[in-house]
């Protein structure tokens, strides 16, 4: 069981930390909707709740509810540049299908 | 697969329902848009790693529009259609641009706004502008992969209600929901972070390709207010570049070269100063189309020499805005650095010794207004928690309306902070009025055929009254974006109109320091001139009056003699008023009122007199 960061999305995450300066770590989770089921959330978090599994990936401290990693357990978290775009990438081993866009996904 | 942001704790957007938004420093020689990834603002680059885009428009024959880069490598070549610093432009007739005669465009003078001839038809400022902000969305949409929410879009704080409202209309034609018009200065401060400090104020000393602005801001609880701006808009970094040219053809012992050595020399002298930002020389080479070869080394300390008096002319002005503010040197808190040309180290020091504190400079100087807009930008749209943070902007110059005798009566006084609401009540002039011509206008002279004039509207339908018993209460509203809306409401009628203040022109930053000036040095003339007008209108009434008077009266309760005596003293009134002086006219005004005595007493008694034939004494007690 567990999620890991590239090396790339690591540095990229401790610089977005660091501007936004303060934040404990990286929260990841799904939440139902959009045109394929599932969604990805990924957000800032200022405090680790009771519930919450926690992985270190790169020193970076990752936050997940235990819902959100039944549906994410595996998944590596890239930054990916395509052409003027740029953001983090989900690779997520237990996707059966996604949208065009892949911002929503079924297992 | 869809590329994703960090969002604030429970901000994350639902698929496909991201909201993207952008802020546009949409300037003079160079625009750019920003935005906030990941909580962080960066400016967005085009495929080929430019951030800057060249405020440059070129129109071809057939429709074609280019933007850009590649428009500005037309410049010389095509100089009627290429348009450059169309933003000198916005929201100004042809009679505002003074130096009108130095631009190469084909001008179409026609009322409101100035247009352009161009091979792709008549164009005017707003339309070109749009053409900028389409260039600089379709770039932040391939950026972000999505359509925007919407944009913050900074304009000078000197702007006035036409020019913003031009900006406005040029981000609608271009596709844009506006959020906010943001001033400059306001968006640098806050790239910086100042609005997190508790309170202080600040100062943002910008100095652009073209224009130098310098503001003067004041942070109290969380609040940005615009406390003075004062510039010059003939000065900037081409400023340096030129006399490093005329250093060069003194040197190089040149004559008088043609266009395209100026260019090129031109070109040179900027590249020489830009290493100078990092160097202690710049080696200069090249060889003109006459085959003369150029070889000079230029130091930092000739260049220093040679531009000291263009650091010197930034600061006169900063004094000045510092004095409007009514700030000490010791009271600033901090100095931020706008524009390319604050990396030139002898402004850098100039402005340190000048406040007695090291510059803020840690941000890209040519980006610090975008990241700023950005960051606002993201903050409106609702990807972060709504801070208290206002942002407070002020008014350039007082707004108000025309009274009788063309006098200006100011609602809202110059530097009050927006979003501001002032209410003032007027009443008719004449019995039976029923309208009343209402005529906004901004400026600081006492004269309303001194100030600009904003808007003209009419309240019609006020029910016929004695003059002086209407009370029309005019609200003057400016909102958060600056722009303006008057209306008028009869009260005891309820009849109202109102206008929103779209005028086809406005003020320029020139013509804004020049009026400020004049207000200044014509006060005494002014005082005298509103003196004169106010006892013109006094006497024009009184005359009404009188007139009215001897028609429903003058045959039952004056003789013949008494009639003539009257008249006489309305007649000297007359040529008084025509003479056009105050004493004058003051001495014949109050000559007709001792006159008129006897006749106004008779007049009394006759009405009360007929108000009490035929009642009894009981009807009359209340």
């Amino acid at each position: 069981m567990a999620i890991t960061l590239t090396t790339a999305a690591a540095d990229r995450v401790r610089k977005f930390l660091d501007n936004r300066g303060k934040g404990v770590g990286l929260r990841l989770g799904v939440k139902t909707s959009g045109c394929s089921g599932m969604a990805y959330t990924l957000e800032f978090s200022d405090e680790i709740l009771p519930e919450d599994l926690t992985f270190e990936s790169h020193g970076v401290t990752v936050l997940i509810d235990p819902k959100s990693l039944a549906y994410l357990d595996g998944t590596e978290l890239d930054y990916a540049k395509e052409g003027l775009n740029e953001g983090f990438k989900f690779s997520n081993p237990n996707v059966k299908d996604s949208c065009g866009c892949g911002e929503s996904f079924t297992v | 697969m869809a590329l994703l942001q960090i969002s604030e704790p429970g901000k994350s957007a639902a698929p496909h329902q991201h909201r993207l938004a952008v802020g546009i420093d949409l300037g003079t020689t160079n625009s750019l848009v920003a935005t906030v990834r990941s909580g962080l603002a960066v400016v967005l680059s085009d495929e080929e790693g430019h951030a800057l885009l060249p405020s440059v428009v070129r129109y071809l024959p057939g429709g074609n529009v280019t933007v850009g880069l590649s428009a500005q490598a037309q410049q010389s070549g095509d100089p009627q259609n290429t348009l450059v610093s169309v933003k000198r432009f916005m929201g100004r007739g042809v009679h505002d641009i003074a130096d009108i005669g130095l631009y190469p465009y084909r001008f179409v003078d026609a009322p409101g706004m100035v247009q352009l001839n161009t091979a792709g038809g008549i164009k005017n400022p707003v339309e070109i502008s749009a053409e900028i902000l389409r260039a600089l969305k379709i770039r932040a949409e391939k950026s972000l992969n999505g359509e925007l929410a919407g944009a913050v879009i900074t304009v000078p704080a000197y702007f006035d209600e036409a020019q913003r409202q031009a900006t406005k209309d040029a981000a609608t034609l271009a596709g844009i929901n506006v959020l906010r018009l943001l001033n400059e200065p306001t968006a640098a401060a806050i790239a910086y972070g100042l609005d997190n400090a508790a309170e202080g104020v600040f100062v943002i000393y910008d100095l652009g390709g073209g224009t130098f602005d310098v503001s003067v801001l004041r942070l109290s609880r969380g609040v940005f207010e615009v406390l003075a701006t004062n510039g010059d808009s003939a000065l900037g970094g081409d400023d340096f570049d030129r006399r490093v040219f005329c250093w060069m053809l003194e040197k190089a012992q040149l004559p008088p070269v043609g266009p395209e050595d100026t260019r090129l020399l031109l070109t040179k002298a900027r590249e020489a100063k830009e290493q100078l930002s990092t160097r202690s020389e710049a080696h200069i080479t090249g060889v003109l189309s006459g085959g003369d070869v150029i070889n000079l080394t230029l130091d930092n300390a000739t260049f220093t020499e040679l531009t000291q008096h263009l650091v010197g002319k930034t600061l006169a002005p900063t004094r000045k805005a510092l004095r409007d503010a009514g700030i000490a040197i010791e009271d600033v808190q901090g100095v931020v650095m706008v524009g390319g040309a604050t990396r030139i180290p002898q402004i850098q020091r100039a402005v340190a010794e000048f406040f007695k504190q090291e510059p803020l400079n840690n941000l890209d100087p040519d980006k610090v207004v975008a990241l700023g807009a950005a960051i606002q930008a993201n903050v409106l749209v609702g990807n972060k928690d709504e801070t208290d943070l206002l942002l407070l902007d002020v008014i350039p110059l007082s707004l108000g309306l025309e009274t009788m005798g063309g006098l200006t009566e100011k609602i809202i006084a110059r530097n009050s902070t927006i979003p501001v609401a002032r209410a003032q009540e007027f009443t008719t002039f004449k019995d039976g009025q029923t309208a009343m011509s209402i005529h906004v206008a901004q400026g600081e002279r006492e004269l309303v055929s001194d100030c600009r004039s904003l808007a003209r509207f009419e309240l019609r339908g006020i029910p016929p009254m004695a003059a002086g018993a209407a009370r029309v209460r005019v609200t003057f509203q400016v909102d958060a974006d600056g722009l303006l809306s008057v209306s008028a409401r009869e009260q005891t009628s309820g009849v109202e109109a109102h206008v929103t203040v779209k005028p086809s022109y406005g003020l320029g930053d020139d013509e804004i320091a020049a009026m400020l000036q004049s207000s200044f040095s014509h006060a005494a003339e002014d005082r005298e001139a509103r003196a004169l007008r106010e006892a013109q209108v006094e006497a024009d009434q009184l005359l009404a009056t009188i007139r009215a008077a001897l028609e429903q009266d003058g045959d039952a309760l004056l003789d013949a003699a008494e009639r003539d005596a009257l008249e006489s003293s309305m007649t000297a009134l007359q040529s008084a008023l025509a003479s056009a002086e105050r004493d004058a006219i003051t001495h014949a005004a109050s000559a007709l009122n001792r006159a008129s005595e006897t006749f106004a007493a008779r007049r009394m008694d006759a009405s009360i007199a007929r108000a009490l034939t035929g009642r009894k004494i009981d009807d009359l007690k209340v």
